[in-house]
């Protein structure tokens, strides 16, 4: 069994689940669940001055068979009293006492900033998350994404925070910037000892095409919503690798964004992740799916002779680079395993109308189809002149394993862009021919 | 004894419901949204009349029902009948690559229905009668699959049709002959209606060799004969015309045209025969309260011609099966049905069938139904029109794209040019005969529906194994056009997609 504990920025926790603050991890009545079932961790859902909801609250899109690949909400920071949350934080501590709880706070001036950060150390927490993230009606008020989108605003923040706090202060970034690195270099700059990211991306999910109100529909209007859920995950990826590969950064983050499963979160922690938090899988599932998060996530380590989740973090931080760094010379193509090829004939049309004309379809004697074949339909076959390793059939493929995508050997030596540049304008190579 | 009705109204409603009901909303989407939305695929090229499948699924999953039904229609104006009838596990459900993958096909035929069943139950027209008429006139005999399947195509191109069809009813076997549990004769009426929208005149209760004769129809410009098959064939055994020795047709016919609690069935009952139509028999008398059902074929278990779906109906309907053994006489008593007397059979070396002597012995029942295969019409044919050539097993001599006969202006198609097979094969007959005379008409290529799952594949040499698919020969021809010549050619063959030329 590997080692799941974590130490991040001196907060311990028996794995690096955490649930991420919103609904989930609204009371201690589900904090206590959440432990319950194995969670790590809980950021609290923010805490500060109680607001009011409205309602409806969430919308979400489906695909297919899956619903909520996406969620979005408008819904605002904690509507209970800081000093019921405080209370209830202290409680849970004190049945947990090896289990993280975070106070997540959004407050406005440095008064009360600095209230906030002496109330969050004195009920137990193990620290503080700074909630910069919120895109909607917080920003609103000067406060949530509002911050996190100006670093300086943030700096500033961070600093008031750092004069105050005890514990160890984790600033929560917002996704709706331009360069999330600038984000991450001003909690550093003004003292935070972590940052965690994402958190929700501006969006409007549906629009009711019979009363043309946007979901969700609050008495006749809508507003612009924060995103989450499976669909973001990518985008939380590369903005956690971007900070993680950042020199100037340097702090250890907890990753957020669209966490469903062990391998979610063994890919968060591969770009430089600590500790990983999760909301939309709980709102869609319960707190339950933590139990494959830590089985597989175990799996996962044990088989790759890992002792510990160290062993695995930042592993895939360095191999992503600048696109100039990458090697012109390197070739892919597709290659079809025929003894698992359906006859679906997508990676055809997919290349020929959407990729590169590379797929043609030919007659089928000798490629020994399934059985239920028609007979005579002719089967895909790689033109591999043609090919360019794109790798879109081997994505639309809807068999497992069926399309491979491999390395060909071309005898051709490494030619990245950059050098490719530098030795044109030196005279040692010729121009590439472009593609006909 | 005579025979009797055995259930309550109640109980037959429910022994002869639905057995495939409409999806829900919900199901319709789970199941559309698994199906891959393959290019050509092979449900498409399974299907006798070449439904763009994939094409009417996505719909149904965008919710775009209407335009499902639309994409259904224009290729298969039975749509919503093939939908319930058609053995789907044989034909494009058969197909599905799914198989492959994990075993289990898209429903298409529950899906298709799903979106047929909206257009006629919200009476929205997504086919419309053409506007521009050539004053050509198109001659079609019988107004089942085949016919209606021609008339609505040769109407929707322009051309003024009259189906003259002996029944009260249009429809055929479809409105008379389906079992029962599997579509209701509304359905095929429905349909009827449907063809008539566009624009196609119907002349019910006229039959063509009595009421019109050949002269009449010369005076039509092209005639499409689709008039099915004929009678059932006799055993030639005595006490075969005792009253409860039915044909199969004639029993089924009755749940079609009577109310289910007065259609008459034995309490142990014999059905002789062992295709498809014997298991339609068997099951339905089941269904109407026999007590005990027993289906004797001459044959073996693997030499019957009924699908496999249809035997494990039949048996989870609890018909039982008597493989190897012949009736030589129907035994009666009082002029009514007491028992058969059955001889055992065998296959001789020289894999001839032959009766097993002194095997004989006799079992008791009180009714006999036979579904022993239907004539051919050659009688009819010989006499309206002499001059065709005839296949030897009795089918005309037509040109397969077409259904051209020898005779230039007849065309034929469905049962009476197939031989017997399904409701598909006949729209699809039709609808192929409908274009053939299209062009007799000296018209250009019929155009069918843009079929978006296909656009741009090589006509043949694939052929399907099942039917050839339905082309569309004017995109064909226009990607031919568009397709660029400096686009070089594959060294692998003449079989690759034409979007490589
Ligand atoms: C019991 C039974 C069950 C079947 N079940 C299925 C099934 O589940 N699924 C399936 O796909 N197929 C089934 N079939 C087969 C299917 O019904 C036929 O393949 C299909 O109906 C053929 O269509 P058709 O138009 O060629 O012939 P028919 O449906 O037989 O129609 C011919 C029409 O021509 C009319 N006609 C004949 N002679 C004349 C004349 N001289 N003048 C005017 N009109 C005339 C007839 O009255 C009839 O309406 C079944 C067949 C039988 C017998
Ligand atoms: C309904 C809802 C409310 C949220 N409220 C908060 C909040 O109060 N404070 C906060 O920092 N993040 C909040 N978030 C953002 C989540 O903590 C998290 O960053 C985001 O949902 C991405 O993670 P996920 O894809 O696992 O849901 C909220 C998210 C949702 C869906
Ligand atoms: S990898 Fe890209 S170019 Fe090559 S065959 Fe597949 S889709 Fe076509
Ligand atoms: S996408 Fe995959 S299964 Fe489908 S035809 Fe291509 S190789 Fe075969
Ligand atoms: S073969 Fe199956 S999966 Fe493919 S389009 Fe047809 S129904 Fe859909």
């Amino acid at each position: 069994m590997a080692d799941l504990s974590t130490d991040f920025a001196g907060i311990k926790s028996p794995n690096p689940f955490w649930i991420a603050s919103g609904p989930p991890a609204n009371t201690a009545y589900q904090a206590h669940r959440a432990f319950e079932a194995g969670w790590g961790g809980v950021v609290w859902k923010t805490i500060g001055d109680p607001i009011r909801n409205v309602s409806s609250r969430y919308s979400s899109i489906d695909y297919g068979n899956m619903r909520m690949v996406g969620l979005n909400n408008i819904e605002l920071i904690s509507d209970r009293s800081p000093e019921t949350n405080f209370r209830e934080i202290a409680e849970v501590k004190k049945r947990w006492p090896n289990h993280a709880v975070i106070a997540s706070l959004m407050v406005d001036t440095r008064e009360n900033w600095h209230d906030f950060v002496r109330r969050s150390a004195d009920c137990g927490a193990d620290g503080i998350e700074l909630n910069f993230g919120c895109p909607h009606g917080m920003c609103e008020r000067g406060m949530g994404s509002a911050v996190g989108q100006n670093p300086d605003v943030a700096a500033t923040i961070i600093g008031w925070v750092m004069e105050a706090a005890t514990i160890p202060v984790i600033a929560k970034l917002t996704p709706n910037i331009t360069d999330i690195t600038a984000a991450a270099r001003a909690a550093k700059r003004s003292g935070a000892n972590a940052i965690s990211l994402i958190n929700t991306i501006n969006s409007i999910t549906q629009v009711n095409l019979d009363n043309f109100v946007p979901e969700p529909f609050v008495g006749g209007l809508s507003s612009h919503g924060g995103y989450c859920g499976p669909a973001v995950k990518p985008i939380a990826l590369n903005m956690v690798q971007s900070c993680a590969s950042d020199p100037e950064v340097r702090l250890p983050i907890s990753g957020i964004g669209g966490i469903t499963t062990w391998r979610d979160a063994a890919e968060f922690v591969a770009l430089g992740a600590t500790t990983v938090q999760v909301c939309t899988a709980v709102m869609h599932y319960g707190f339950r799916i933590v139990e494959d998060m830590i089985d597989g996530l175990n799996d996962y380590l044990d088989g790759k002779g890992f002792e510990n989740l160290d062993e695995l973090r930042g592993r895939a931080v360095d191999t992503v680079r600048k696109w100039e760094t990458l090697d012109l010379n390197y070739k892919r193509i597709a290659e079809i395993d025929y003894g698992k090829c359906i006859g679906c004939n997508l990676c055809y049309i997919a290349c020929e109308d959407g990729a590169h004309q590379a797929i043609a379809l030919v007659d089928p004697a000798g490629y020994g189809l399934g059985p239920g074949r028609v007979p005579n339909k002719p089967v895909p076959e790689i033109k591999e002149e043609e090919c360019v390793g794109c790798n879109l059939c081997s994505l639309v493929c809807p068999v497992h394993d069926c399309i491979t995508m491999v390395s060909v050997e071309n005898g051709l030596e490494r030619l990245a862009w950059a050098d490719y540049q530098t030795r044109l304008a030196a005279g040692d190579a010729t121009a590439f021919a472009p593609h006909p | 004894m005579p025979l009797s009705p055995k259930l309550s109204a109640d109980q037959l409603e429910a022994n002869l419901a639905d057995i495939a009901p409409r999806y829900t909303e919900q199901q319709a989407s789970v199941e559309s949204s698994r199906c891959l939305f393959c290019f050509d695929a092979p449900c498409i090229t399974a299907c006798p009349t070449g439904i763009d499948i994939p094409a009417f699924i996505k719909k149904i999953m965008t919710g775009n029902v209407t335009g499902a039904a639309r994409t259904i229609l224009s290729a298969n104006i039975l749509g919503a009948s093939c939908a319930r009838v058609c053995p789907t596990e044989v034909l494009c459900e058969g197909a599905c690559v799914l198989l492959d993958r994990d075993s289990d096909p898209i429903k298409i035929g529950r899906l298709q229905r799903y979106a047929t069943d909206h257009v006629y139950e919200n009476e929205i027209q997504v086919l419309r009668a053409a506007t521009k008429k050539s004053g050509k006139r198109v001659a079609v005999i019988g107004g089942g699959p085949a016919g209606l399947g021609c008339a609505a195509e040769v109407a929707q191109l322009g051309h003024d049709v009259v189906i003259f069809e002996r029944k009260p009813n249009a429809g055929g076997l479809n409105t008379y002959g389906i079992a029962y549990y599997k579509m209701k004769p509304e359905i095929s009426l429905e349909e009827v209606e449907l063809v008539k929208s566009l624009g196609v005149e119907f002349r019910c209760g006229v039959e063509v060799g009595r009421d019109v004769t050949r002269a009449d129809l010369d005076g039509f410009d092209a005639i499409f004969i689709g008039i099915g098959l004929g009678d059932g064939q006799r055993l030639r055994i005595p006490g075969e015309e005792l009253p409860e020795v039915v044909e199969a047709l004639d029993f089924i016919e009755q749940i079609h045209t009577e109310p289910l609690h007065r259609v008459p069935v034995g309490a142990r009952v014999a059905v002789l025969g062992c295709g498809n139509t014997a298991i339609d028999a068997a099951t339905q008398a089941r269904r109407l309260g026999a007590a005990e059902v027993v289906v004797i074929y001459r044959r073996g278990e693997r030499d019957m011609s009924a699908y496999a779906f249809e035997y494990d109906l039949a048996k989870q309907d609890g018909a039982s099966f008597l493989f190897h053994h012949a009736p030589v006489e129907v035994l009666g008593h009082d002029g009514h049905v007491t028992g058969l007397r059955l001889v055992q059979t065998r296959f001789n070396a020289s894999g001839a069938l032959e009766q097993i002597g002194g095997s004989e012995f006799t079992e008791p029942f009180d009714m006999v139904i036979k579904a022993v295969g239907q004539q051919k019409q050659s009688d009819w044919l010989a006499q309206l029109f002499p001059e065709l050539e005839m296949n030897r097993n009795g089918t005309m001599k037509r040109d397969f794209d077409t259904g051209q006969t020898s005779l230039r202006k007849v065309y034929a198609g469905g049962d009476c040019a197939n031989g017997g097979r399904e409701v598909v094969n006949a729209v699809g007959e039709g609808k192929k005969a409908a274009r053939g005379i299209h062009r007799f008409f000296g018209e250009t290529e019929a155009i069918g529906p843009i079929q978006p799952s296909r656009w741009g594949v090589a006509p043949g040499p694939y052929g399907s194994g099942f039917d050839a698919p339905i082309r569309v020969p004017d995109l064909e021809a226009k990607y031919e056009q568009l397709s660029p010549a400096s686009h070089p050619a594959p060294a692998t063959s003449a079989l690759t997609s034409m979007n490589q030329e």
